[in-house]
């Protein structure tokens, strides 16, 4: 008796598995109709990195690959797109680098500061903070986009409408994340679930095991247009993420060549051309921010 | 020193986790395989059948899954709601209570088989056999063993880290956004560990003087 509900369990729990996997590929990778243009003879004067570029002759870009709208990876195609990834893609037409010489690599959060130190990677775009903290280990080239704190709620949940709301809900994070620290620090609940990655949050949210999910509103805007019917944003935003886009700290030449493509896609419409065709498709329109040069 | 001196509330948070979820699932496990130890020598053929079926399985299947089918697969059941604490103590315990059944077993087949058949003999039940005679032998036996698997799970409490349980395996991530050094951060964790094995180190080497068997 006991051995067979056993084995009911077991095959029930793998099945599950197996429907959680196919869940998560199901956005297939969005063509948001930008083309890069690939510029000709580009100098960077004294810049290491750009050196080691066009000796390597190919970019290696750190992005991320479990967010969809921003930085996505078709797990049947292999193919990247989002937001971050068109911008990285604008970056490396504006060194002179096509789409068909980048090397993508995919950078979980903790490792950023680490590659980049280590050169493993050109440049990281990857809902990547701007922070002082930061700033003292690698350079930050933008900001390209400035995300908030937000809530993703299940659609048919009216009492959480903001943070005041949250007094005894459970709120879900990706472990240690700023989102959570804030939260906690803040004393916006006291029931805080941390798991590895934002997806399962969603999945627990869907659950009813958690009562909302929170980080930035770019993220979130992301799984709520997957799934409109369960899922919604609420509330005003409660912090500013500037996002950057992160390069070896002391290589001030390449951070302000960085700086001039950001600048010059603000001002040609590329930037809007960019957020049309990914994050806007979720109905939120954007304005690039001013860029900080430092 | 700065990563820690900074940054204490998260080690005091993490190792308090490590240690609430291996307190638990160390008890849990140690009467749990014990149970399932006594089933698997035990003359009914169903129990038998059983402890082999649960340690077949549950040491056969990475603890991640384990985890992963009481964090994920367990809510969508609609049984009892119990708290990801709970349910990850649940799973440590069930992994590891398949481990310290083996244990145990392999300490039962070191006490000499005359030793049941004589207490048989007696008109011993097979509960008195067992609980009287042959386990507080069999224990004598697997003390290094037995800390070697409790070793084990206090580390693997790291994995629940994943799972909604904050513990010293998020303790990275938690400095890596704080904007820390997060290899000198995992050095500390590391030493801190070094330093709750070390009672359990200590543990064996003194219960092992004491009744280590001497043959």
């Amino acid at each position: 008796m006991k051995r067979s509900r056993m084995l009911v369990a077991a095959a029930l729990a793998s099945a599950l598995v197996l429907a959680g996997c196919g869940q998560e590929g199901a956005p297939g990778a969005q063509d948001s109709g930008y083309e890069p243009t690939v510029a000709e003879n580009v100098t960077v004067e004294g810049s290491p990195t750009f050196d080691a570029i066009t000796q390597r002759g190919r970019v290696v870009i750190g992005v991320r690959d479990d967010q969809p709208g921003l930085g996505f990876r078709d797990a049947t195609t292999g193919d990247f797109s989002g937001f971050d990834v068109e911008m990285a893609r604008m970056v490396a037409g504006g060194l002179g680098f096509g789409p068909d010489q980048i090397d993508y690599r995919v950078v979980p959060s903790a490792a950023r500061e680490d590659v980049i130190e280590r050169g493993e990677i050109d440049y990281m775009v990857g809902t990547y903070t701007i922070n002082d903290n930061r700033k003292q280990r690698v350079g930050f080239a933008g900001p390209y986009y400035v995300a908030g704190q937000s809530l993703l709620v299940r659609a048919d949940d009216t009492e959480i409408t903001g943070p005041e709301t949250l007094q005894g809900k459970a709120v879900c994070s990706v472990t240690g994340s700023t989102p959570i620290q804030r939260v906690r620090d803040d004393g916006l609940t006291d029931q805080i679930v941390e798991f590895q990655t934002y997806s399962q949050c969603v999945d627990q949210l869907q659950n009813n095991q958690v009562d909302a999910v929170t980080t930035d509103d770019a993220i979130l805007l992301g799984f709520a247009s997957q799934n409109p019917e369960q899922l919604k944003v609420v509330g005003d935003t409660f912090s500013d993420e500037p996002y950057g886009i992160g390069v070896p700290r002391d290589d001030t030449a390449f951070r302000n060549k960085v700086n001039d493509l950001l600048q010059a896609a603000d001002d040609d419409g590329t930037w809007q051309t960019i957020y049309d065709g990914t994050l806007g498709v979720s109905g939120t329109p954007g304005t690039p921010p001013a860029i900080d040069r430092y | 020193m700065n990563v820690l001196l900074d940054n204490l509330d998260v080690y005091i948070r993490g190792f308090g986790g490590t240690l609430g979820l291996f307190v638990v699932a160390a008890i849990g496990s140690l009467l749990l395989g014990t149970l399932i130890a006594g089933m698997r020598v035990s003359p009914v053929p169903v129990l038998r059948g059983f402890g082999t079926a649960y340690v077949t399985i549950l040491r056969n299947t990475p603890l991640t899954l384990v985890l992963f089918f009481f964090a994920f697969a367990y809510p969508r059941l609609d049984l009892v709601d119990l708290s990801f604490f709970t349910l990850a103590s649940i799973g440590l315990t069930l992994y590891t209570a398949a481990f310290v059944c083996e244990v145990v077993r392999s300490g039962i087949n070191t006490v000499p088989v005359g030793q049941a058949e004589a207490s048989r003999a007696l008109g011993f039940t097979f509960t008195q056999i067992l609980g009287q005679v042959v386990l507080p032998q069999a224990m004598r036996a697997t003390v290094p063993p037995m800390t070697n698997v409790q070793i084990a799970l206090l580390k693997n409490t790291t994995i629940a880290a994943g799972f909604a349980v904050f513990n010293a395996g998020g303790i990275y991530q938690t400095l890596s956004e704080r904007g820390y050094n997060v290899l000198v951060g995992l050095l500390w964790v590391a030493l801190f560990f070094v330093i709750l094995v070390a009672p359990l180190t200590w543990m064996q080497r003194s219960l092992d003087a004491r009744w280590g068997v001497s043959r």
